[in-house]
């Protein structure tokens, strides 16, 4: 506790600064800091005493006094592949160690009305835009790293589409971390997306990482889909082998609105993403989907929350983890019925895909439900590869290792199908194809 | 082609095949038949190459190499094809791409050219109209939710674009309607080659009506009790397995 202690000291010690050094901030900003940092030194780190997070220790991250990214120019990691998700983009936004990149950054001409662009400009600029957005949509209470966020809100991606308009290209944002040098740092992205009424876009997060030193991302995102609105996100975690990565993502949805959201965690140390979705409005539908590949000593924790607040709902909602090595995976998917929340339809699916029989899962659906018509299902499997397969593959010829790698992927297919942009689908299929054994060979058969 | 001798195989405590003899030339087809629990489909995943079983004493030579030695992509790589009782789903991976991976596993094994996606699909084709198969099975994941016939269809599809030298068939026709047994009798013989042997592993005499086999043998409680002609398939069909097995009698009493 005493190291944790010395930690926090450093984050006070930082905000302290970055309070001093933003003293032009709006103050109702610096009262959402400042409020949020008391929230953070109250409650410090979450322990595995704490129900959320019994699985996943964060002692080591907590123990880390992270400095605040350096601004760093973009250099020669910033132009490699990694950073394309593939595919023609409206916007390309990139934020290196957390700070926007004008530089690397690319907008397609659209609609004047819409906007898309970096939170810290939008701050210094017209504030009074995000006002009555900013955290109004999580809440600081939800855990630490929520209120840790809040504290040192400067930069991020804020993403506007008004009413009945549509964006029919993806827009991007990506997120690379280059930990090469220096001390280890945190970022703190802070994402704003407002999908006016009737308005459809689709917004792709893109966390990558290079170099080899440990770093901490701590991203937040606040999604308002307005009434009758489509609004597909897709969170793509490739963040460097020694990165911590624990992520937020908060959707409000009005009436008879759509949301899809795509979840897919392949890098970092420690993993832990938090998705609560709030269906506010009547035939709101959510679908989220998620998978993870992991492998050595990684971990990923993925909490989910589905509110169902408002009749006549439906969410389905399926996620898959492939684990290797020693590592572990969590799942707590939690559905909340509420009173009055009267022909609910959701469905829940867990499923996770062992290739060691060192790997471990901890899997945890919930059912909350307090309306008295509803339709909620939910599953969770644990399993290895079917052995009948695998003879059935290598009696045609296909090797063993082979016959493993076609099972994997077939395990995987349905979600990497069900992404709707091609250039992320087939970049997701190619992480996935480079963690299998024959994967090249794979790569072309499979594709 | 194959040489089988005194096969003895079992699976944990249970002996199931007690000295199996059977020789097999190229161009020939052989039917193996006998009552259920006799060992038919043993010997078939035996000769695949399943490590469920345990071959205690025997041995069995394919091209004059010994089949043992061989893991079961080598024996599929060097001409075997085991057409399945149960054929397995493979949830998420399409009929195509898994039949393409499984033909150009062969090739590679072969030193010959990978089959180009093109090529591939055209032969597919051709032997989805050969099995009057719908081609919208070759697009769905293997086997997932594939009825009963279909699966059947889909084995015997598997045998004609992979061109194995020694097709094994355990039981392809059972569970099929006259229809489909037809359409998988005339893709079976549409293989029939002087360069290929086919044992046709069944209970029934039916689909040797339209198969006809060279050989015929009886097996019943892991032996070959009886060897013929496919006049045998007839007297079976007659006669029933009774009545074949006199040195034994008790051994059919429950089939």
């Amino acid at each position: 506790m005493k190291v944790a202690r010395k930690s926090l000291d450093s984050y006070l010690e930082r905000f302290n600064r970055l309070d001093d050094a933003s003293s032009d901030s709006p103050a109702w900003l610096s009262r959402l800091r400042r409020e949020a940092m008391l929230r953070f030194a109250d409650t410090g780190f979450p322990t595995i005493a704490d129900e959320d997070w019994r699985y996943t220790n964060v002692a080591p991250l907590a123990a880390t006094a992270f400095e605040t990214a350096p601004a760093t120019p973009p250099d020669g990691h910033c132009r490699t592949e990694s950073l394309a998700a593939g595919g023609s983009a409206a916007a390309h936004c990139v934020f290196l160690n957390g700070r926007y990149c004008a530089e690397l950054s690319r907008l397609e001409e659209m609609d004047r009305q819409v906007r898309i662009g970096s939170l810290a400009a939008i701050l210094r600029e017209s504030p009074e835009e995000v006002e009555d957005h900013l955290a109004r949509y999580v809440e600081a209470e939800r855990h630490p790293f929520v209120a840790l966020n809040t504290a040192f809100i400067e930069d991020g991606a804020v993403v506007r589409v008004p009413d009945g308009v549509r964006i029919p290209d993806p827009i991007h944002l990506v997120f690379l971390s280059t930990g090469n040098g220096g001390p280890a740092f945190v970022t703190h992205p802070r994402n704003l997306i407002l999908a006016g009424a009737g308005s459809e876009c689709s917004v792709v997060e893109h966390y990558v990482g290079v170099g080899e030193k440990p770093y901490f991302s701590n991203p937040v995102t606040e999604v308002a889909v307005g009434e009758n609105a489509r609004l597909d996100h897709y969170r793509l975690q490739e963040e460097s082998p020694a990165a911590h990565h624990v992520s937020t993502l908060e959707i409000r949805q009005e009436s008879n609105s759509v949301a899809r959201t795509m979840s897919a965690d392949l890098g970092g140390r420690l993993t832990r993403n938090d998705l609560n979705v709030v269906l506010g409005g009547e035939g709101a539908d959510a679908a989220l989907d998620g998978i993870f590949v992991v492998s050595g000593e990684q971990l990923v924790d993925n909490h989910t929350r589905i509110e169902h607040a408002a009749p006549h709902c439906g969410s389905r909602e399926i996620y898959k983890g492939i684990l290797g090595g020693r590592s572990r995976g969590v799942f707590r998917g939690r559905i909340v019925v509420h009173p009055g929340a009267q022909k609910t339809d959701s469905v829940q699916t867990n499923n996770n895909l062992l290739l060691s029989d060192r790997a471990l899962v901890n899997t945890k659906p919930q059912l909350e439900i307090y309306a008295d018509e509803v339709k909620c299902t939910h599953g969770a499997t644990i399993g290895q590869l079917d052995r009948e397969a695998i003879f059935y593959m290598r009696s045609r010829g296909i090797d063993e290792d082979m016959a493993r790698s076609i099972l994997t992927y077939g395990f995987a297919e349905d979600v990497i199908r069900r992404v709707r942009l091609a250039g992320l689908r087939d970049r997701l299929s190619s992480l996935l194809f480079d963690r299998l054994p024959q994967g090249s060979f794979l790569r072309k058969a499979l594709t | 082609m194959l040489e089988i001798s005194d096969l003895h195989v079992r699976s944990g405590d249970t002996k199931i095949l007690n000295g199996v003899d059977l020789t097999v030339r190229k161009g020939e087809i052989h039917s193996i038949m006998g009552p259920n629990g006799s060992g038919k489909s043993t010997l078939a995943q035996v000769l695949a190459g399943r490590e469920d079983y345990q071959v205690t004493r025997g041995t069995i030579a394919y091209k004059g190499e010994d089949l043992l030695e061989c893991s079961p992509e080598e024996r599929a790589q060097a001409g075997v094809f085991l057409a399945f009782q149960y054929p397995v789903e493979i949830p998420g991976v399409s009929n195509t791409y898994f039949l393409r991976a499984a033909l150009n596993s062969i090739r590679v094994s072969r030193s010959q050219e990978e089959v180009d996606a093109l090529d591939f699909l055209n032969l597919v084709r051709e032997k989805t109209r050969l099995l009057k198969m719908d081609e919208s099975l070759l697009t769905r994941p293997v086997n997932e939710g594939f009825s009963g016939g279909e699966k059947k269809r889909n084995e015997v599809f598997q045998m004609a674009v992979l061109e194995p030298d020694l097709c094994i068939m355990d039981e392809t026709d059972s569970g099929l309607d006259i229809d489909a047994l037809k359409v998988v009798a005339h893709g079976v013989n549409a293989m029939r080659s002087t360069e290929r042997a086919i044992i046709v592993v069944t209970h029934y005499q039916r689909l040797l009506n339209y198969v006809v086999p060279d050989f015929v043998h009886v097996l019943a409680r892991g032996r070959i009790v009886r060897s013929g002609g496919k006049e045998l398939a007839l007297e079976l069909e007659e006669r029933g397995y009774a009545g074949l097995v006199q040195d034994r009698p008790q051994a059919v009493a429950g089939a």
